[in-house]
């Protein structure tokens, strides 16, 4: 365990704590010492994600980076903070502790215990699910495979490697479940999660957004809000399942996810603080010129991030979402904490949709629209980041305000597609909505301009000049402290 | 869609299929030297179930249980009768076929399975004129309509009286608005050869045909006057009897009673038994292997002949099962016990082929084997340690939908077990045909003759589970760390799936090829007959198999479908 003098010792992990020989390598609390069959499931499958992640992982060559490694689900052990090399990384397997009255609390199957093993009758809908979520996994990693080369701190990188190598712990968490639950389907599946490849034109990642490549770091930070929010609002669905396992896995992967979204929430934030710096020094919205990014592109990677992620939730009208609802597969976001019968035969809600050149609303039964009820909780808490961010200009005395462009958008999915929809929320042609995209979506032009400005910043402490500093540093550790150490440390 | 309530006629009773000759209630056998007389003579009262009377010598399933018990008995107790003459025992009536009251108040599932029970017992007659020297001939005194001329049709020879009224006819479509369905289109057309627009007439004129134009259409094969019927049978029974190489003066074996164990929900044999898991909707089948090597002369063991006590047993329970427990809709098949002995016994039915009783066996084991292709339950076989799936054996892996093996041993629960093998033999390859008319190796291997010919190159040889899969024998073979769950789960989902669209994959998976009269039976006719049965204009209020005997006729919907 590499600790040192300036971190201190780990705190003592609590909780469940079980290592087997090569465990020392695979912390977990899935019994991983007695079970012959996941221990040959992942020794097959191990050396793969290694490879996979030494090929697609992160490019930058580092000698080891200040994370956090959760070795076991306690009030500690989640989060145990170390320098570590990175592919000497703990992917550990976690599930949150089990609730042995649990009870299946919405669909056909409510009232009923909480399933331990995969029923047959959903094993197929049961495996598509863990697979396409355990797909975005890796899939994020790939697509900031070479950021670390244009890092604004040291700082953020090491917030790149944390949500990367978690991101990776989250692969490894659906890949548990896929080897423990689904036999030799389920390893076929898992070594498919890394054969598919984020962009591959033969063999890409199940969802588009997730063969969207990584630019620069503002839609780096774009995504850890928008998208990685996207994964927080599915992972809150499985965590109601009726399939235990699934349920605790997710729940515990919820508590890392958080992370990814304060990356995110304060990455974007950092960068408006700077901006609106510069906008006031300079008197002009054009803080390009000075090294910053103007308003008027952060507010086009957003429009472009936030449609995309729209789109990830499917169409609005999904028989196979009430079908997993139904079947206990997949509740609603907060299901418990909703006041209703949870079985939802005969509710109906209002969809929008457009209908002779306008939007209009229809009424729809809820159980064919729960895509959009999760979307719908979604839009609210991007809405809550966005007034945080407002409230940065607003301290800063700049008037401009960031805004959630309409959730029709620029969408791909669903019913707004096919149609032209502005951010305000317009019906348009499509000449018009031509016209007006370049003020609406990044052009190849703001892309360049950003990216003209990631040059790396490896000095401990300093920033780039398009990003403000944090306020404080990781784990009570200053603001300038060696998160990363690089490789070549001429670098520095 | 229009959904036809069921009928709401007394609850089924369960149904025992195994009856003795001094318990028969509708059915005289007359055994003379060569030459057998079946007289059909129901009595009315004796229906299976309330509310029904069994007039003109129409039957029920309890009618076709004695009759399938005579055919059964004819050959393997009568090795001496080489003619067999189904005759009936009223006035001027043969027999009026399915009772259409106890068809009208049956459930859609009674009838299906009361059509499968009846057209395997035609089989059965066919097959024995075809492979034991029992040559069926109807002798038909009176008036034989639709099922009646049905029976008449799996015999190999009909002689009808011609006394200027009675008639051969399959008034089902004119009357009652469905199909003669156990058999009747297909035999008319397929094994008499009656000319399609002749069928056509035939099968839609109720009062059907008398006399000349019944034998210049090939309906009967001679009608004749009431005073020389007699002797016109005789002479036609005993020169079938004549050209039968049945041996005269052999001994037969009775089937002494079966011994049947019936304890909660498991059912004991002395060599089969089954074990019933209502929760899951599936039972548990395990077929036992011999206890010692063949003995010298097989028919000396009698009844207790390993492969004939088998037979036996699975034949009941499969009759057991498929009548009187339809929610089980899994059957998990495996054996037990050593495969050399098994191996054994495999190679003495084929060396002693040209012996009349294990002739018999072999058929009677054949036919068993034919129930399990075409019943609608969906079938997986389980190969592990301490199995026996080799040879005649191996044919019920083969006939089941998926075939599981275990690679290597339960390594936490028996880890010095000899792991699981698959002996295939000539058994697989013809001694036991489909009613496809392939082995089902060959049916398993339809159009990749390349890996039929790699299969034939391994008999006699243990396959275990890694070449089992490689030969393509085996659905999927999987270590014990993933066998057991991988089990659990394929039956489970297989419980979940719609029973009416498994029936109806599972029968066109497993017949693959070659249509024959069986196939076409079983399939074409079948499937037709149970939607016809499930529509309206058959069993809805104003259908007209609800309002037959009740003055009206049906009112049709008329558009066609």
């Amino acid at each position: 365990m590499s600790t040192d003098s300036r971190t201190g010792a780990a705190p003592a992990p609590t909780g469940p704590l079980n290592r087997v020989d090569y465990s020392q390598r695979i912390p977990n609390n899935v019994g991983l010492a007695g079970d012959r069959r996941l221990q040959r499931a992942l020794e097959g499958w191990q050396p793969k994600f290694l490879d996979w992640w030494r090929q697609l992982g992160p490019a930058l060559p580092t000698k080891d980076v200040y994370l956090r490694t959760a070795v076991a689900v306690g009030r500690d052990g989640w989060a145990h903070f170390a320098h570590v090399p990175m592919d000497e990384y703990r992917w550990g397997i976690f599930l949150a502790e089990r609730d042995p009255d649990r009870k299946v609390h919405f669909g056909k199957h409510k009232g009923e215990p909480a399933w331990q093993e995969v029923p047959g009758e959903h094993r197929a809908a049961l495996m598509r699910l863990i697979v396409v979520q355990g797909d975005t996994e890796p899939a994020s990693v790939e697509q900031q495979r070479v950021l670390g080369d244009t890092a604004p701190s040291i700082y953020d990188l090491r917030n790149l490697f944390q949500v990367n190598v978690e991101e990776g712990r989250h692969l490894w968490a659906m890949v548990y479940l896929l080897h423990a639950y689904f036999g030799r389907e389920g390893r076929e599946e898992a070594e498919q999660l890394l054969k598919r490849n984020s962009g591959d034109l033969n063999a890409p990642r199940i969802l588009g957004a997730f063969n969207e490549a990584t630019t620069d770091w503002l839609q780096f930070f774009m995504f850890t809000y928008f998208t990685d929010r996207d994964g927080k609002y599915q992972l809150g669905t499985l965590k109601e399942s009726a399939f235990d396992p699934l349920a605790r896995t997710c729940q515990f992967m919820l508590k890392e996810e958080a992370h990814h979204m304060f990356v995110g929430t304060t990455g974007v934030e950092r960068i408006l603080e700077r901006t609106a710096e510069l906008m006031r020094e300079h008197g002009t919205a054009d803080v390009f010129p000075y090294g910053g990014i103007s308003l008027d592109v952060i507010q086009r990677y957003l429009n472009f991030q936030y449609s995309v992620s729209m789109d990830l939730f499917g169409s609005e009208q999904s028989t196979n979402a009430g079908n997993y609802f139904t079947a206990g597969l997949k509740g609603r976001w907060m299901e418990t904490r909703r006041e209703d019968d949870h079985v939802l035969l005969g509710v109906t809600r209002e969809l929008r949709h457009v209908e002779g050149g306008e939007i209009r609303t229809r009424t729809v039964p809820l159980l064919s629209a729960l895509n959009l009820d999760l979307r719908d909780e979604y839009a609210a808490d991007c809405a809550g980041g966005v007034r945080r961010w407002n409230r940065v200009l607003a301290a800063a005395g700049v008037p401009d305000r960031l805004h959630l462009p309409h959730e029709g958008f620029n969408r791909k999915v669903g019913v707004y597609a096919g149609h032209h929809v502005t951010p305000h929320g317009e019906v348009v042609d499509e000449t018009t909505w031509r016209a007006g995209a370049d003020a609406w979506l990044p052009t190849p032009e703001d892309r360049e301009r950003v990216a003209a400005l990631m040059i790396p910043e490896y000095e401990y402490g300093k920033f780039a000049g398009w990003i403000a500093p944090p306020r404080t540093g990781i784990n009570d550790q200053p603001v300038e402290f060696d998160y990363v150490h690089l490789a070549d440390e001429g670098l520095v | 869609m229009t959904v036809t309530a069921e009928t709401t006629g007394p609850a089924p009773p369960v149904v025992r299929f195994a009856v003795t000759p001094d318990r028969y209630r509708h059915w005289r056998l007359d055994v003379d030297g060569a030459v057998a007389t079946v007289t059909l003579r129901v009595d009315e009262h004796g229906g299976l179930v309330p509310g029904y009377e069994l007039k003109l010598n129409s039957y029920d399933l309890g009618v076709d249980i004695e009759l399938y018990d005579i055919v059964q008995r004819l050959r393997f107790e009568h090795p001496g009768v080489g003619a067999v003459v189904l005759t009936g025992g009223l006035e001027r009536m043969f027999c009026a076929g399915a009772n259409i009251r106890m068809l009208a108040q049956s459930t859609h599932a009674w009838k299906v399975n009361f059509c499968k029970f009846t057209n395997e017992t035609r089989n059965g007659i066919e097959d024995a004129t075809e492979h034991s020297g029992q040559t069926w001939i109807a002798a038909l005194n009176g008036a034989a309509a639709g099922g009646g001329y049905e029976l008449a049709l799996a015999c190999d020879q009909i002689v009808l009286v011609d006394d200027g009224s009675s008639a051969v006819s399959l008034p089902e479509v004119p009357l009652l608005g469905v199909l003669p369905g156990t058999g009747g289109l297909t035999r008319v057309v397929d094994k008499r050869h009656v000319r399609k627009d002749r069928a056509d007439v035939f099968a839609t004129r109720s009062e059907g045909f008398r006399g000349r134009t019944a034998v210049e259409w090939g309906l009967v094969d001679a009608a004749v006057p009431r005073d020389a019927l007699d002797d016109e049978v005789a002479r036609r029974a005993h020169e079938a009897a004549a050209a039968s190489g049945r041996p005269p003066d052999a001994t037969g074996v009775r089937l002494t009673p079966l011994d049947r164990q019936d304890e909660g929900d498991t059912i004991a044999y002395p060599y089969v038994s089954a074990r019933i898991d209502r929760g899951r909707r599936r039972v548990e089948i395990t077929v036992s292997g011999p206890p010692g090597a063949p003995p010298d002369e097989p028919v000396a063991q009698g009844a207790g002949y390993w492969p004939l006590a088998v037979t036996r047993a699975l034949d009941d329970l499969i009759l057991h099962l498929r009548t009187n427990e339809p929610g089980l809709g899994i059957w998990v098949l495996r054996t037990a016990g050593d495969p050399g002995r098994v191996l054994a016994y495999d190679a003495q039915l084929r060396e002693r082929a040209g012996d009349w009783f294990v002739n018999e066996v072999r058929h009677y084991y054949k036919r068993t084997l034919k129930r399990l292709d075409v019943t609608s339950r969906s079938l997986i076989a389980v190969i592990e340690p301490g199995t026996a799936f080799a040879g005649l054996l191996a044919e019920l892996a083969l006939a089941a939908d998926r075939q599981y093996m275990l690679e290597g041993v339960y390594e936490d629960r028996d880890p010095d077990a000899d792991p699981a093998t698959l002996v295939l033999t000539p058994a697989n390859d013809g001694d036991f045909p489909m009613g496809n008319g392939l082995s089902r190796l060959r049916s398993r291997f339809w159009g990749h003759d390349w890996e039929l010919d790699a299969a034939r190159g391994r008999f006699g040889e243990p396959l275990d589970a890694a070449a089992a899969a490689e030969l393509g024998l085996v659905t999927m073979a999987l270590d014990d760390l993933d066998f057991e769950e991988e089990l659990r789960i394929v039956l489970e989902e297989r419980a979940s799936l719609s029973s009416d669209a498994l029936t109806g994959m599972e029968a066109n998976h497993r017949f693959v090829g070659p249509e024959t009269v069986e196939t076409k039976i079983f399939g074409r006719l079948t499937a037709w007959q149970n939607w016809i049965f499930v529509r309206p204009n058959a069993s809805g209020p104003d259908g007209a198999l609800r309002r037959y005997g009740s003055g009206r006729t049906g009112d049709y919907d008329p558009e066609r479908v």
